[in-house]
């Protein structure tokens, strides 16, 4: 009952704590199993990246497993505790019933006794004195209830202890026969410890609630109790998991703190901790695996062996526990059994009083043999386990003649040797009884056992030695275990002498033998004794009792019990009946083998897979984190692998170029020693050409290893002034061949608000040109054409004011579509150029003024990219599709070198292309405005010449584009230009300007051929010849010549055209500056400059008889420019340092130029500068003062020779130190022909 | 027979020279160099390269001597020159190294510039090597040449 009242929370509580663990179980079987949480992706991610995240996640880990541990433990702890207290309470529990039962039974039976010896007997001082001391016991009892109730009940042992104590004290209360109204008391006593080991170890209310009825009184006292055994409880059950919670908390602190101290010790050495870092990147994993791995063996072996302890806990617990009650029953059994035998011994000996005093205390004798029988019959109650009481006389051998004439019989022998008081055989028959000493016949008996009236029980040797033994003692005495002949049980016979005279107590043995007159004599039947006690006992079925006598040690005899069987326990009460001499015990055993101990194989079952399964959870958790790793570290393996290959690649590249490059040195060499020889015009200039491209050839292998270098971030960009429209002359220079070869119309043109000079790296701004336009010639078959121009990016920011022709061309492609034929520079449709910088997020965001941004755009009308190829058109070696490179060849590295320049210059690059009609690249760089230098305005003066400045020109063109790239060159030469749209309003143009003055009359007129209509060439020619017959009276020069512009012409058509003889040149397409000069030069008749581009001839020229003086530390770099100078014709005078120098350049002197190299010993080449200055300077001052005539400087009236340094590293910085200290130009060491070239000019053109 | 000889040595040389460019060994600048030998100055290249390596070993022998010393400063100074005749007879690899030297000598990095000195004159007697071997080839080559075309030769 309270059990399952106490059970209910108990249980439910245990639930719900169960499957708290099942469900944090569960979430991390999810976490593994599943995808990882993100903060854990996070942190395994970054594991083996940062040692201090390792570490962190080391301690959560360390932390999570502490959690199990606690998880586990706990729920261990829990089972066991409920375990041992459930089975406690509930063994309490059959304990109490089974007591209380017994009690009631043995209360009644005692008070049973007490009616029937009321009347007849006082009782003994050994009953008073146990009547005492019970009250004396309750007493105090009681008192320490009221007073200190704290005390009573301090816990479950306790309180069991406490109880036992009770239940003795009422046992003997049951004892005191006299104290009736100890009843009451006695109740009360009982049930308040009741209470109290009720409430220790359930605390339940019902039964405070039985306690407060019963006792009324006590109820601030019960309440106060109640909380201190709740209190008491808790801490007694709760102390120990405490305990462990505490450990624990303890011990991951302890782990934490050890953790940190060795971080912070690692934070305190940097290099230490990069050692550590460095270890961690390769050796973490696999350690921090194993030291995993490691962990969770320990733990699940742990968890094993846990479990395994558990259950040997467990089960000896039970066993234990099995083995006290086993210990308690018999213990209770074997004393109730002596109890019961003691009760019957005290009977026996009133029955031996009585006679005592009835038969040989009174004479004539109060009894005889019918009295004896009927009272020991109607007492057989008393003596329930008596089977029947006799006594015997004591008679001396002398007068046994007197006894037997008395009685009328003989004494008898006992027949057999077996010693049996009852017997089947008539006493008649029985042998009278032999002669000795004395005779112990038997007189009185119970009616059940008279038939041994007139035995002599001296005859029987067992009974003779239990007579002799009892006399000389006083006491009774038993005789050991014999059959009983009726029954066939085991019995014993009890003796007790009879005195006749009041002994005193301390009588010695001859005295007892002496007063002895008779003997009683009273047999008991062990087995319905034990039968009967056993009946009274709960629990009966459950154990085995067995009874053994064992004075004899060796040969113990059973008094009772069947055979044998081991069940393991045993358990052995001695048993006291009151003889010394005997020695009884009692064998207590379960009738079953022990049950399985199923609660302790299911708590360690439980723990068991408990621990499995998060063992199995780790594990999956480590292979897991271990698998990771492994990626991580095939990642990082492949990483460095495709590092190597990218490097290999590198590597290949430059191998690669180099091979290249070493036979186009060759070839190159041999182009520049062809230019050397006599040249006409033309193959002068295919053998340029053929240089240039060679030279572009080597410059692109350059770039292919530039690739390598952008790749790793280590490409800069130069910063030097240059022309961006001779950028565009160049590029078109390069292709025209291949354009004319395709028949495609090449054109460029530039927005006249690009600046002149900017301020960039022009080879990879023409780099990024050359390989779009590359790119788009490759693509472009036999129609339309290439258009490459630039703009400002500020020119496309509104587009409503677009102010340029090409741009509002390209805007109106966007508004009429049905018109785009005619209005694109080849006739062909374009893309709309607008979209490709549609993208643009940084167009022109600059509003710096010194910055510009320019806008490139290159049209063609090619084939166009598909568009699925169009995300992936920037990316390294890919081409649209595999088919293409096939077709076209080419690697595929333009578009993406193209665009990391543009990156770098801080541009952007896009494009639109649509299959079929063509694509338009777009790209953007930023650049600064540069101012114009000396040197590009003279490079523009020599080129264009000043014969075109202020001419006048007319172009006619129908297409309006085409037409504005003609304008563009013309005008970059200093024309104005007019442009018309067909021939006949070209007639007028010219009706209307030939009567106009010379300077401006139209220098020329170019036609192109598509505006070449031969229907309406009457007009045109007529006016024409009208001019040119006007023009025999004036210059021919100034007529107009006529030119023809032209993409491509068959041979029929050229000669057509020729044999007019109205058109002084065809113009073959591209228009670039170079041959549109020198197709009118030599329309003119004029051919000059033939040296201009044979720089080898022209350096001869300049330099040769010249006097150089060459200043240079290194022999061999003396050596090695002595023969180049030598070559051009100069007269070389090598000096080995700068104070030599010095004394060769004082004036006067006949150098007339000095090259210097910088770095020497003693004085570098800046001080010997300086030096030579301060001379000059000096000489010069001395002229003018008139102090020296010049005669005597060599007539040379301002002393200035030209200092170039030699310098093997010509940047920015040396150059301006060079000019800072009076060097006038600088070359590299070694000499590069066209540079030495340009300084070699430099200084005597502007020396000349 | 004889001009059989000739056309393979003057293959044998090509080989060599390309093989020295392949290995990176020498560069453009050589080949400048031989340009610049012409009837003027017939044994121009071979001048050159007896004051180079007379030079060079020169160098070398100081700067060991300078290494020992430690004076990273003059260690500097004959680099630049080193490099500087390197680079003019067009001994790429030699110049390299003596980047990689005077960078060591920058930073007074003693281990780096031992190991650079010694990679310094491995380079250097490679080449002599290589270009010894060089001269030889040409020098047969002359005599072959000499021999059998002496009036084509010259013209050409």
């Amino acid at each position: 009952m309270f059990c399952s009242s106490w059970d209910l929370p108990r249980i439910f509580r245990i639930v719900t704590l169960v499957n708290l663990a099942r469900m944090s179980v569960n979430r991390r079987l999810s976490a593994s199993n599943g995808r990882l949480p993100p903060n854990m992706k996070s942190w395994k991610v970054n594991e083996p990246l940062h040692g201090t995240n390792y570490l962190k996640t080391c301690r959560r880990k360390l932390l999570l497993l502490w959690f199990f541990g606690f998880v586990a433990v706990g729920t261990v702890w829990f089972i066991l505790s409920f375990n041992s207290k459930y089975l406690v309470s509930k063994e309490n529990e059959a304990i109490c019933e089974e007591r209380a039962r017994v009690l009631l039974q043995r209360y009644n039976v005692s008070r049973k006794e007490i009616h029937a010896l009321a009347s007849l007997f006082y009782g003994s001082d050994q009953i008073l004195s146990n009547c005492i001391d019970e009250r004396r016991l309750k007493m105090l009892l009681s008192s320490g209830m009221i007073s200190t109730p704290q005390l009573t009940c301090p816990g479950n042992q306790e309180s069991q202890k406490e109880y036992i104590c009770v239940a003795e004290t009422v046992e003997t209360i049951e004892q005191c026969p006299i104290l009736d109204d100890y009843d009451q008391t006695r109740l009360e006593l009982s049930f308040p410890s009741k209470n109290h080991v009720s409430l220790a170890s359930h605390s339940a209310l019902s039964t405070d609630l039985v306690s407060y009825l019963l006792r009324g009184k006590n109820i601030v006292q019960s309440w106060e109790l109640r909380a201190s055994a709740i209190w008491d409880h808790l801490s007694s059950s709760n102390f120990v998991r405490g305990c462990w919670v505490l450990i624990g908390i303890i011990m991951s602190c302890f782990c934490l703190l050890w953790r940190s101290q060795k971080q912070k010790l690692v934070q305190g050495h940097p290099a230490a901790q990069k050692k550590q870092m460095q270890g961690l990147a390769r050796g973490p994993s696999k350690s921090a695996g194993r030291w995993r791995k490691k962990l969770l063996v320990i733990f699940v072996s742990l968890g094993i062996i846990g479990s395994f302890w558990l259950f040997w806990h467990l089960n000896m617990d039970i066993m234990q526990r099995r083995e006290e009650m086993l210990a308690n029953m018999c213990d209770e059994r074997a004393r109730m059994l002596q109890d019961q035998f003691n009760v019957s011994m005290n009977h026996v000996h009133a029955l031996a009083i009585l006679v005592s005093t009835f038969h040989h205390g009174k004479h004539p004798s109060a009894i005889d043999q019918k009295i004896f029988g009927e009272y020991t019959e109607s007492t057989a109650f008393e003596r329930p386990l008596t089977s029947g009481v006799a006594y015997a006389l004591k008679v001396l051998h002398s007068d046994r003649m007197h006894f037997e004439e008395q009685h009328g019989w003989t004494i008898k022998k006992m027949e057999t040797e077996n010693e049996a008081l009852v017997q089947d055989c008539i006493p008649e028959n029985l042998d009278p009884a032999p002669i000795q000493d004395e005779y112990a016949p038997v007189i009185f008996a119970q009616e059940t056992v008279s038939h041994i009236v007139s035995i002599d029980m001296m005859s029987g040797k067992e009974d003779r030695e239990n007579i002799l033994r009892a006399r000389a003692s006083g006491k009774g005495v038993l005789t050991s275990p014999f059959k009983l002949l009726k029954s066939n049980h085991l019995g014993v016979v009890l003796t007790f002498a009879v005195y006749d005279t009041n002994l005193p107590l301390d009588a010695t043995p001859e005295q007892r033998i002496e007063a002895t007159v008779g003997y009683l004599g009273a047999s008991y039947d062990v087995p319905s004794l034990v039968d009967k006690l056993l009946h009274q006992l709960a629990s009966k079925q459950t154990i085995v009792v067995n009874v053994y006598d064992t004075t004899n040690a060796s040969a113990p005899i059973t008094m009772y019990g069947t055979d044998v069987t081991d069940t393991g326990l045993l358990h052995i009460s001695s048993l006291d009946f009151g003889d010394p001499l005997r020695k009884h015990e009692m064998h207590c055993r379960f009738k079953q083998r022990p049950p399985l101990p199923w609660t302790a194989i299911n708590a360690s079952v439980g723990v068991l897979v408990i621990t499995l399964l998060l063992g199995h959870i780790f594990y999956a958790a480590i292979n897991r984190i271990a698998k990771v790793e492994d990626d991580y570290r095939q990642m990082s393996e492949l990483k460095g692998r495709a590092e190597a290959a990218d490097v290999a690649k590198s590597q290949f590249l430059a191998t690669v170029s180099h091979e290249i490059r070493t036979p186009m040195n060759g070839v190159l060499g041999m182009l520049q020693m062809l230019m050397h020889t006599e040249l006409d015009e033309n193959q002068m200039d295919c053998a340029q050409t053929a240089h240039n491209s060679g030279k572009d050839l080597i410059s692109v292998i350059n770039e292919v290893l530039d690739q390598a270098k952008i790749e790793a971030g280590k490409l800069e960009l130069e910063a030097v002034t240059f022309d961006p429209r001779a950028i565009l002359d160049e590029v078109l220079s390069r292709f025209s061949e291949k354009s004319k070869e395709k028949e495609i119309e090449l054109a460029v043109y530039a927005s006249n608000q690009v600046p002149e000079v900017v301020i960039g790296d022009p080879k990879r701004f023409r780099q990024i040109i050359t390989n779009l336009v590359g790119n788009s010639l490759k693509f472009t078959h036999d129609k339309g054409h290439v258009f490459v121009s630039v703009h400002l990016a500020n020119e496309v920011k509104n587009p409503l004011h677009i102010m340029n022709a090409v741009l509002r061309e390209g805007l109106n492609l966007n508004q009429d579509i049905s018109n785009r034929t005619s209005d694109t520079l080849s006739g062909f449709p374009v893309c709309n150029k607008w979209k490709s910088w549609a993208h643009f997020k940084k167009l022109s965001s600059t509003n710096e003024p010194e910055i510009i941004q320019l806008l490139v755009i290159v049209e063609d009308t090619g084939i166009g990219i598909p568009t699925d190829a169009q995300s992936c058109i920037f990316a390294p070696f890919m081409q649209a599709d595999s088919s293409t490179s096939r077709t076209y060849g080419g690697t595929g590295i333009g578009l993406s070198v193209s665009k990391c320049l543009v990156d770098l210059m801080g541009g952007e690059i896009g494009f639109v292309s649509e299959p079929g009609i063509g694509s338009t690249f777009s790209f953007t760089g930023t650049f600064r405005k540069g101012g114009r230098t000396s040197l590009d305005a003279m490079w523009q003066n020599n080129l264009s010449g000043s014969e075109f400045l202020g001419l006048r020109a007319l172009v006619v063109d129908r297409r309006k584009i085409r037409a504005e790239v003609t304008r563009y060159h013309l005008q970059r030469l200093g024309m104005s230009v007019d442009v018309t749209y067909s021939l006949n309003s070209a007639c007028s143009c010219l009706s209307n300007t030939c009567n106009m003055s010379i300077p401006t009359q139209l220098a020329m007129i170019l036609i192109d051929k598509d505006a070449w209509s031969w229907d309406k060439e009457g007009s045109f020619l007529y006016a024409i010849k009208k001019h040119r017959k006007n023009g025999i009276k004036g210059d021919p020069i100034n007529l107009p010549k006529i030119f023809l512009l032209a993409t491509h012409l068959s041979a029929n058509e050229h000669d057509e055209l020729n044999s007019f003889g109205i058109i002084d040149d065809i113009l073959m397409k591209p228009l670039w500056l170079s041959s549109l000069i020198r197709s009118y030069r030599e329309s003119l008749g004029i051919v000059k400059k033939q040296v201009n581009r044979k720089n080898v001839m022209k350096l001869g020229n300049l330099l040769m008889h010249k006097q150089i003086l060459l200043v240079d530390d290194n022999a061999v770099n003396r050596k090695v420019a002595e023969g180049v100078l030598q070559r051009y014709g100069t007269i070389v005078t090598t000096v080995e340092s700068g104070k030599a120098a010095l004394k060769f350049l004082k004036p006067p002197h006949n150098f007339d130029a000095c090259f210097m190299d910088l770095q020497m010993p003693e004085m570098d080449g800046f001080e010997a500068t300086r030096q030579i200055r301060n001379l000059e300077s000096e000489a010069n001052e001395k002229i003018a003062c008139g102090q020296a005539s010049a005669e005597m400087f060599g007539n040379i009236s301002y002393w200035h020779i030209p200092v170039l340094a030699m310098t093997a590293d010509a940047t920015q910085g040396s150059n301006e130190e060079c000019r800072k200290c009076g060097m006038d130009d600088y070359v590299s060491k070694p000499f590069d022909e066209e540079q030495l070239y340009m300084a070699m000019e430099r200084v005597f053109n502007s020396d000349s | 027979m004889l001009g059989f000889g000739a056309d393979l040595l003057w293959a044998d040389m090509n080989r060599l020279l390309a093989f020295l460019f392949h290995q990176g060994v020498l560069d453009e600048q050589f080949l400048q160099l031989q340009q610049l030998q012409d009837e003027a100055s017939p044994n121009f290249v071979s001048e050159v390269l007896n004051i180079y390596f007379h030079e060079s070993e020169k160098l070398l022998t100081n700067l060991r001597g300078l290494l020992m010393e430690r004076d990273y400063k003059k260690m500097g100074v004959h680099l630049n020159q080193f490099m500087g005749s390197s680079s003019s007879i067009g001994a790429k690899r030699v110049t390299n190294v003596c980047v990689a030297f005077r960078a060591a000598t920058l930073q007074t990095n003693r281990a780096g510039c031992l190991r650079a000195l010694e990679m310094l004159e491995h380079e250097y007697c490679y080449l002599k090597n290589k270009l010894h071997q060089l001269f030889q080839i040409e020098q047969q080559r002359a005599l072959v040449a000499g021999v059998r075309y002496p009036v084509q030769n010259q013209n050409q």
